[in-house]
């Protein structure tokens, strides 16, 4: 546990500053980060840790690392948070959107201090916000999943109702809908990030309804478990690979790697070139990862999804190009027309197509 | 429609176990007159323990084994506090809980398991082959089946053994309990031990079986709904089955509702279960506490 750690070298400064010394003798950044999960999730957590420990290695006994885990989303992460920028921590990343006004209220206090909030949308003088374009993966998964159910119905295991998560059911479906023009969605909220006795409920459900194909936005294998279960399922990874449940039913997988991230921003703190921005990066730059596509797969819808990762990560194709139209039917994307950003950012609604509402 | 009723009453059993597991002890423990608000970290503790001890066994059936040996240790702990050193039960149930959920993520630190390993369906004989109740009721894992037998077996001893006529004088006045010569004490540290073993088998059945994984904070609050079920049967038996099928069946059902795309909104599907379970139970008549619960006794008063 890490926040033994934490505590201890609180204390450490603590002493410090009682015995008169410096508090800073050795010149070392301080990084620290905020999880939402245990670092065991098998997921979300457990790949921003993992990258994370890429950029301890990559920078050696240059940087002090802390973390802590299990920080509930809500007022106590700011309790959380502070604790760390007490603890003289240079640069915080907290790695979950219910982060977002927590680290905005404590970067107002802490000036000097450096904040990375991961997939939300509020920026500060001393605060950037990064995120993955996941829905560039989703349109891979969907490409996928059209190709592969036999049923023709899939499953989508729904996380918390925000833009990020709607985007990568749109996207999904899409392209889905565009290998194979029968096919269905039928998605569960199931209103938590990581929750897997909920998971597996929720994928089981989607299962016996006769869904063959089951996404997840939730961060944990348990939906695999269910899959393997069943039998006969196709499930992809998220976050991380979960590559220990391919080749069936896990046949691919969106990977989050934030290690190149994480490695330019804490050199920009070292180097003191360090300014606020908003990355979004999708498969072109290396954020996105598409997990190896298993033999479970036939060739061609392979080649198929391979040959879409590659024109994205070109950018020769964008996911959300029209004709598009709403839910209800109104027109969103022209024939040709490119979603801007502003509009992703926010996207709230459903595409044509998808049945039911959006929890709001 | 999707829903397969067959399947959705199948999977109701097995999403109700958990909680039927943790309420069955809690309510001797109660019906002793001890109230242990622990439940929810007894029942982590067994399930990163019956994990570990499943998976590194490779036998599933040791891992409950050693889950309700770590749900009963860790309720000694509770009954040593409280039986002996008469602390506060409230809070000390509720340090347990924290405890526990703090315990097991140190135990559960790098443990990792095979996702292979798995508890087998039965397939009883005959009764499995029977069309709708053999796929309903004949063909779950041996868990299910002993759940409800402990529920059985919980409500015959209450009901018809000396024992239990002992131990709901305990529950009822431990005073008087006393004073015809029966000691409180061990059998209130009995009634706990066995609260924690069902509970360390409730944890063990989400990590062996539901999930099957280990994470942290695995339970999620079951231990509870466990809880307030135990309260809302009014301590008995029957009862208990009821509401935590009910509530296993109404959040199975509000899952397969929404993929089916009811037009409910689906906050309302989500807190479905609560209300029903509640309502219910509420229904068919609130009972009356064991009259000693909660309270601390002393030999020498």
């Amino acid at each position: 546990m890490k926040r033994r750690t934490l505590l201890a070298t609180g204390a450490g400064a603590a002493m410090a500053a009682a015995l008169g010394l410096p508090a800073r003798a050795q010149d070392k950044t301080k990084v620290g980060f905020i999880y939402v999960g245990p670092i065991n999730d098998g997921g979300w957590t457990q790949h921003h840790h993992h990258s994370a420990m890429e950029m301890v290695h990559h920078f050696g006994d240059a940087v002090d690392f802390v973390y802590q885990e299990n920080v509930p989303e809500g007022p106590d992460a700011e309790r959380a948070i502070t604790q760390m920028a007490l603890g003289g921590a240079d640069i915080i990343f907290t790695t979950s959107f219910g982060f977002m006004d927590p680290t905005i209220n404590v970067a107002a206090n802490f000036p000097d201090v450096k904040f990375e909030h991961a997939t939300g949308y509020k920026q500060a003088d001393n605060v950037s916000v990064y995120s993955a374009r996941f829905y560039e993966g989703r349109a891979i998964q969907g490409t996928l999943a059209g190709r592969v159910t036999k049923s023709n119905k899939i499953g989508y295991i729904a996380s918390v109702p925000i833009p990020e998560v709607i985007r990568g059911i749109n996207s999904a479906y899409l392209h889905a809908k565009k290998v194979n023009p029968d096919v269905e969605f039928k998605v569960i909220w199931i209103f938590e990030w990581l929750n897997p006795a909920k998971e597996a409920d929720a994928a089981k459900a989607l299962i016996e309804q006769g869904c063959d194909v089951v996404l997840q936005h939730t961060d944990s294998t348990a939906p695999h478990q269910a899959a393997k279960e069943a039998g006969g399922v196709y499930t992809f990874g998220q976050a991380a690979d979960m590559a220990e449940y391919g080749p069936m039913p896990r046949i691919s997988s969106i990977i989050d790697n934030w290690s190149p991230y994480y490695i330019e921003r804490v050199q920009a703190v070292i180097d003191g070139t360090w300014s606020s921005v908003n990355t979004w990066d999708g498969i072109g730059a290396g954020m996105v990862g598409i997990g190896e596509i298993s033999d479970a797969v036939p060739a061609e819808a392979k080649a198929e999804a391979e040959a879409m990762r590659d024109a994205i990560a070109a950018g020769t194709y964008h996911p959300f190009t029209g004709p598009i139209n709403k839910q209800d039917g109104s027109a969103w994307l022209a024939e040709g027309e490119i979603a801007n950003d502003g509009d992703l950012a926010g996207m709230f609604f459903f595409v044509e197509g998808i049945e039911g509402d959006i929890p709001s | 429609m999707d829903i397969n009723p067959i399947l959705l009453l199948a999977a109701l059993m097995v999403a109700s176990t958990p909680i039927l597991l943790a309420a069955i002890g809690e309510l001797v423990v109660e019906r002793s007159g001890v109230l242990n608000l622990g439940v929810e970290g007894m029942m982590i503790v067994g399930a990163v323990c019956g994990y570990i001890a499943g998976h590194s066994s490779g036998n599933p059936y040791l891992g409950f084994v050693g889950a309700a040996a770590a749900g009963a240790a860790l309720s000694l702990i509770f009954a040593v506090l409280t039986q002996f050193l008469l602390t506060n039960q409230v809070a000390t149930g509720l340090g347990l809980t924290m405890f526990g959920l703090g315990l097991s993520s140190l135990i559960g630190q790098g443990s990792k398991g095979s996702p292979d390993l798995t508890v087998s369906k039965l397939h009883i004989p005959l009764l499995a082959d029977i069309p709708v109740i053999g796929p309903i009721l004949f063909q779950h894992d041996v868990m299910v089946y002993l759940s409800v037998a402990i529920v059985a077996g919980v409500w015959a001893f209450l009901k018809y053994s000396r024992a239990g006529l002992i131990l709901r004088a305990v529950g009822e006045n431990h005073d008087a309990a006393h004073a015809l010569g029966y000691n409180v004490r061990a059998v209130r540290v009995l009634a706990i031990m066995f609260g924690g073993a069902c509970a360390g088998l409730a944890g063990a059945y989400i990590s062996l079986v539901r999930v099957p994984q280990w994470i942290d904070g695995i339970t999620a609050g079951a231990g509870w709904i466990a809880l307030a079920i135990v309260v809302f049967a009014s301590w008995k038996p029957w009862r208990l089955i009821a509401g935590a099928y009910l509530f296993g069946g109404v959040t199975v059902l509000q899952l397969n509702l929404q993929a089916e795309g009811l037009k409910i909104p689906v906050e309302y599907l989500s807190m479905a279960p609560y209300l029903a379970t509640i309502v219910v139970l509420v229904m068919i008549r609130a009972g009356r506490a064991p009259a000693s619960l909660g309270k601390s006794f002393h030999p020498s008063t």
